[in-house]
């Protein structure tokens, strides 16, 4: 796994690793992650797809030596370095909560039902937050579950929307406009800035949906 | 307390930025002119990260329901206190009840003439901090003032001044603002265009040669699409030699990122944290108060750089802010000056000095 290193601007540095992304290469990303969180001179890291984002502190480390930094680091580090949690979320799927699920059922030949046991009865990881506030990119969806976005986006998804675009599965943390197919919803809050801990999920963490109810 | 009377287009309460919770997804936010805001409070005897409103093409109008010392910078709107002129980059006594106008109209009223203004109180805008920031999240609805854009009658109180803004009493000074005192690459430019240094992004091999080209020699215009979350250009369409699958990575304010229309948007404070379309530049941070700036259908030059003249162009920014600080000192300013040189280079720090 060679790692590939680019400037982001004269203050950021993006590690990335050539495709396809896959959980054992996100496993060491997050190693990286938390091995360049101590360093000297780096303000955040950024868990992006296959990659990691450094922001650091061009008058505490140069750019130069932060990189020797990244490569020394990169072989030695344990790829299940991260323990992850075990997140249930509870949905209400179909009926107004999820309005795409007759879609969905259409677009894979299964039955709302079959549709919803399949969602709830995989595992999903954490692979990384971004797109707004406490939004989880997920891998793991059953391929058979794949569903295109819409063609027309909606311009305000409600809070807390479970939905599929493509071969990914999230819950839409706050208001905002989208193009995924709306399954369901959740009563939990997937951000509170007023919480001690923001964000319910976390890079690394494993997902689980489970059916409240399912109306068809 | 500051009273809105009119907020125009769109205020908000800005302080230096939510910094270190990018990887929960909460974008850094602030003052989209970083610089702008850290002069006017130290105009008024603030730390550098006291909050401040971010104010958008004029047409505003605040009441002071309280004697305190007030800075704009930024483009000024023609602004006046109770009808007298007040000047960017000056520092002013204001008496309770005397009303801040800012004009419908930029006061150059030329293609350079800005976009915003910020307004910086002494004491600083006293609403909570919200993970370590007072800067509106629009986007996610939280810090600030009720997590929105200013409204009509809304009431924002203010933080203690610190004993330099009491002790100038009833005198006003100025400064020299940055786009005099800065030198970059203007002298040698159009005047009608605003250049922006830019280096390279981490998908820039991926571009056309032709689309190279046009990057760096056509001109770009800001389409009034623009918001705090990006400024869209419009100008050459630019391509990849081939699409490649671009999986989600992470963007700071500066990106230019290449939607599939081919017309690149600059991400500006409010930008998501990760992004999925190809990086084909970065504005340095030395320049980010231009772009902050720069007017509505404005038109920009993109002017490549690399590393080193992006730690030089830092390092003049930092000097002008030293040499504010002298300024300052000489007028009788010296805490301020002393505590608060270099903090706009460490923003993490800047909150510190906030219960000054």
């Amino acid at each position: 796994m060679k790692l590939r290193l680019h400037a982001l601007g004269d203050a950021a540095l993006l590690c990335e690793l050539p495709p396809p992304a896959t959980l054992a290469h996100q496993q060491k990303i997050w190693a990286l992650a938390a091995e360049a969180r101590q360093w000297r001179g780096v303000r955040e890291v950024l868990p992006g797809m296959n990659n990691l984002t450094l922001v650091f502190d061009p008058a505490a480390i140069e750019q130069a030596e932060l990189e020797m930094q990244v490569l020394t680091a990169w072989p030695q580090l344990a790829g299940a370095a991260i323990e992850g949690r075990d997140i249930l979320i509870p949905v209400a799927y179909g009926g107004d909560d999820g309005p795409d699920l007759g879609d969905v059922a259409a677009h894979t030949g299964l039955t709302p039902d079959e549709v919803v046991r399949r969602h709830t009865g995989a595992t999903y990881v954490v692979y990384l937050l971004g797109f707004l506030p406490g939004f989880g990119f997920l891998g793991g969806l059953p391929p058979e579950l794949a569903t295109p976005r819409r063609a027309e986006p909606r311009t305000a998804v409600p809070a807390r929307s479970v939905g599929i675009g493509g071969e990914q599965t999230g819950v839409y943390p706050l208001v905002s406009p989208g193009g995924w197919q709306l399954i369901g919803r959740t009563p939990l809050a997937l951000f509170d800035p007023l919480a001690a801990e923001p964000t319910l999920l976390r890079p690394g963490d494993r997902v689980r949906f489970v059916a409240e109810s399912v109306r068809t | 307390m500051i009273v809105v009377v009119k907020p125009g287009m769109l205020a908000s309460v800005q302080d230096l930025g939510r910094h270190g919770h990018r990887e929960r997804g909460i974008c850094p936010g602030g003052a989209l002119d970083a610089l702008a805001l850290a002069l006017g409070n130290r105009l008024v005897g603030n730390a550098d990260g006291a909050a401040g409103l971010e104010l958008t093409l004029g047409n505003c109008e605040l009441r002071f329901e309280c004697m305190t010392r007030i800075a704009l910078t930024g483009d000024d709107f023609g602004a006046t206190l109770d009808g007298l002129p007040v000047r960017a980059n000056w520092s002013l006594p204001v008496r309770a009840g005397q009303t801040l106008r800012l004009g419908a109209l930029n006061a150059a009223g030329t293609a350079k003439a800005g976009l915003r203004s910020w307004l910086a109180v002494a004491g600083g805008v006293d609403v909570p901090e919200i993970l370590g920031s007072r800067s509106t999240d629009l986007k996610a609805g939280f810090g600030g003032h009720e997590g929105r854009a200013l409204k009509k009658g809304d009431r924002l109180p203010l933080g203690r001044p610190s004993l330099d803004a009491l002790q100038m009493a009833q005198r006003s000074f100025g400064l020299r603002g940055p786009a005099w005192a800065i030198d970059g690459v203007e002298d040698a430019e159009p005047a009608d265009a605003i250049s922006l240094r830019v280096m390279p992004g981490p998908e820039y091999a991926q571009f056309t040669a032709a689309s190279h080209r046009a990057l760096w020699n056509d001109p770009w215009h800001i389409t009034p699409q623009s918001n705090r979350m990006g400024s869209r250009l419009e100008g050459t369409a630019l391509a990849r030699e081939r699409t490649l699958d671009m999986l989600s990575s992470g963007v700071i304010p500066g990106t230019l990122q290449v939607p599939p229309s081919g017309q690149p948007i600059i991400l500006m404070g409010d930008a998501q944290t990760t992004g999925g379309y190809p990086r084909i530049g970065v504005v340095i941070r030395a320049d980010l108060w231009k772009l902050a700036q720069a007017p509505l259908k404005g038109r920009l030059r993109l002017v490549q750089v690399d590393g080193v003249e992006a730690q030089s162009a830092w390092l003049a920014q930092e000097l002008y802010l030293r040499q504010v600080a002298q300024g300052l000192a000489s007028a009788g300013w010296p805490v301020a000056a002393r505590a608060r040189a270099n903090a706009l280079s460490s923003p993490h720090e800047a909150g510190e000095h906030d219960a000054d």
